[in-house]
């Protein structure tokens, strides 16, 4: 079967059940007769679906991104230190401006997340060998060591609750219509990388042939930070982290596709979106009618997949 | 032992003791000395418990990995121990699990985990030594995975039973369990003990896997046998204060930088004096001096992580 496709056709059917499924009972045959389930199915279910959709297809094109950035396979948005800078520039706008606009703060948290990713970009310059495993690593203690200024700057300030709820674990069950519109702008992002897919796809062959075949790598790389910075801001300001979704999914597409990136960003879209959709489903179902975050979820499923990856893989860049 | 390092550990051991004279003494009105005293020596004992189990363990683990910058629990030892902790509610429930005499569920508790974690991260160290960064991540992304999965099941579990597994799942010095010490110091006095014994074989099976097979060391089975050992203390640790990522790489890094020396009859003393030294010393100065402004544990992990990158900027993950 072609990815598409297949892929298209899952995301329908997850979207349908996703509709459906929560708390109140949602008929979709009787819609029409019923306000009460068209009021829950405008302002809940339809929101809620297109936030998990639109995060899912925006942080796994800026996962390809990063990958091409760094030209290694094993980071994502959420091991490069990115969705802690988010979290931090949020934090701070919180406390030095609690009545600031919301454009204000998704500034904050997109200029927060540039920053901290530059620091990684930065640092993985400056190791010393060129191990593929090392850059990885060096992301997860960046993101550990800004994920403890983040715990005590919310300690001091008494905003543990803040950060513990609503930065660190990502969940969609306070998605409602008007609290997700931001992820437009995420997904907006991530479509302007797909406008300049190819140049991301030279970026990838390394500095030098990118040089010589005419690219201008500064301007690619920048383009490419603001691209991963704004996209995991909007999605850390709206709904918290959500982990593995960017370094899972361009791998497992990279496995069938490869790297023509104008041709497999839409596939990698597609396919977060059924993941994490995916997720959210299985977080409302498996203790209903509570629900369990969908960034637990993917938590466990990404490492498993991530492990297997891992092991599965050849080495190499 | 040479003349320098027999000054060095005299030398900490007199620090250590100075600093506990403070943390006992210092300002000890006239009212309630004995319950001051009595509060005073348990978190006392606690700390320098936990400071020689991970100093000792980090060591251990160091040796067995033949790497400067793991530790145990970068590698996931103690998300392992939290895991078990939640899955033994979760399948007891908190009532039964709270009724069970504490003392022998820790020492089953230390059993099992002593079990699994040389399983799992034997098959690891013995399979991956070619690659050892493609190791390291691996133990790194399995913390994560026993991380996702024990808060899986703490989502999943009723509050009340939550709330028992809530105390082993993040790190504090200030809240330390006190029913455990008397059990806690045999098991750490034991392990201590034992590596100690063991340092010998230690600095054989630090020459690397083929110098110490053909000085006739039983590689597998010591190694094995050390990740149990490391397992144990661990266990202890974590149950004491939670988990702690990065102490164990600043005590390591301490003990190696302070001793010179590739020997373990000095280099596990001196990690479990340093670790106290900094443990006793950093909670005087956050609970008395600062009133609690910053958690110690906090900014331990932010140092380590600080450190650990130092470590992997100038090449020594090798």
């Amino acid at each position: 079967m072609r990815p598409l496709p297949a892929l298209s056709s899952a995301l329908a059917a997850l979207m349908l059940a996703s509709l459906t499924v929560g708390a109140a009972h949602v008929d979709l045959r009787g819609i029409f007769g019923d306000p009460q389930a068209m009021l829950v199915l405008l302002e809940s279910r339809l929101p809620r679906t297109l936030a998990v959709a639109l995060t899912g297809a925006a942080l796994s094109v800026a996962g390809v991104l990063i990958q091409a950035l760094v030209r290694n396979r094993f980071v994502g948005p959420d091991t490069s230190g990115t969705a802690e800078g988010a979290a931090l520039g949020l934090l701070a706008i919180t406390i030095l401006w609690p009545a600031s606009p919301l454009w204000l703060r998704m500034v904050a948290a997109s200029l927060a997340a540039m920053g901290t990713t530059a620091l990684f970009l930065a640092v993985i310059r400056r190791l010393p060998v060129r191990e593929v495993m090392l850059v990885p690593i060096a992301g997860l203690v960046l993101s550990g060591v800004l994920g403890s200024v983040v715990t005590f700057v919310g300690w001091q300030t008494d905003l543990m609750q803040y950060v513990g709820t609503w930065l660190m674990s990502g969940e969609f069950s306070g998605v409602i219509s008007g609290r997700y519109e931001l992820l437009w702008i995420a997904a907006g992002a991530a479509g302007l990388a797909w406008y300049s897919a190819d140049r991301f796809a030279i970026l990838g062959l390394g500095e030098q042939v990118a040089t010589g075949l005419g690219l201008s790598t500064a301007a690619v790389m920048r383009l490419g930070l603001a691209v991963v910075s704004v996209v995991t801001a909007m999605v850390v300001t709206t709904v918290g982290m959500i982990p593995f979704v960017g370094l899972v999914v361009p791998n497992l597409v990279a496995r069938v596709m490869g790297d023509n990136l104008r041709a497999s960003l839409p596939i990698v879209a597609l396919a977060g979106a059924v993941l994490v959709l995916a997720c959210d489903l299985a977080g409302r179902l498996v203790i209903r009618p509570y629900e369990l975050p969908a960034g637990l979820i993917l938590g466990i499923v990404g490492a498993v997949l991530f492990l297997w990856l891992l092991h599965r893989r050849p080495a190499r860049g | 032992m040479d003349k320098r390092g027999a000054l060095m550990l005299a030398g900490m051991g007199l620090a250590l003791a100075a600093l506990s004279a403070l943390w006992m003494f210092q300002g000890l009105g006239g009212g309630n000395r004995a319950f001051v005293l009595h509060l005073r020596g348990a978190k006392l004992a606690a700390l320098v418990i936990v400071a020689t189990a991970i100093g000792v363990a980090t060591i251990l683990f160091q040796t067995v990995a033949a790497n400067r910058v793991l530790t145990p629990s970068i590698m996931g030892f103690d998300a392992l121990y939290v895991l078990l902790q939640t899955a033994l509610v979760a399948v007891l429930g908190g009532a039964g699990y709270v009724g069970l005499p504490a003392g022998a569920k820790f020492l089953a508790e230390i059993a099992v985990m002593s079990a699994l974690a040389s399983l799992l991260f034997g098959t690891l160290l013995l399979r991956g030594a070619r690659d050892v960064p493609r190791m390291i991540l691996t133990g790194v992304i399995l913390g994560v995975l026993f991380r996702s999965v024990s808060g899986f099941l703490g989502r999943v579990l009723d509050p009340n039973e939550f709330a028992v597994v809530q105390a082993v799942s993040f790190a504090s010095f200030n809240r330390v369990d006190t029913g455990l010490l008397p059990v806690a110091a045999g098991v750490t006095l034991l392990g201590a003990i034992l590596a100690w014994r063991l340092s010998a074989r230690l600095d054989v099976l630090a020459l690397g896997r083929d110098p110490a097979l053909s000085l006739g060391l039983r590689h597998q089975a010591v190694v094995l046998g050390v990740l149990a050992l490391v397992a144990v203390l661990v266990s202890v640790s974590t149950a004491l204060v939670g988990p702690v990522a990065f102490f164990g790489l600043i005590v390591a890094g301490l003990a190696h930088g302070l001793m010179r020396t590739a020997r373990h009859a000095a280099l596990l003393p001196a990690a479990a004096l340093s670790g106290a030294i900094l443990l006793v010393g950093g909670q005087w100065l956050f609970e008395r001096q600062l009133g609690q402004a910053a958690t110690l544990s906090v900014v331990v992990e932010f140092a380590g992580g600080l450190f650990f990158l130092y470590l992997l900027l100038k090449g020594r993950i090798r």
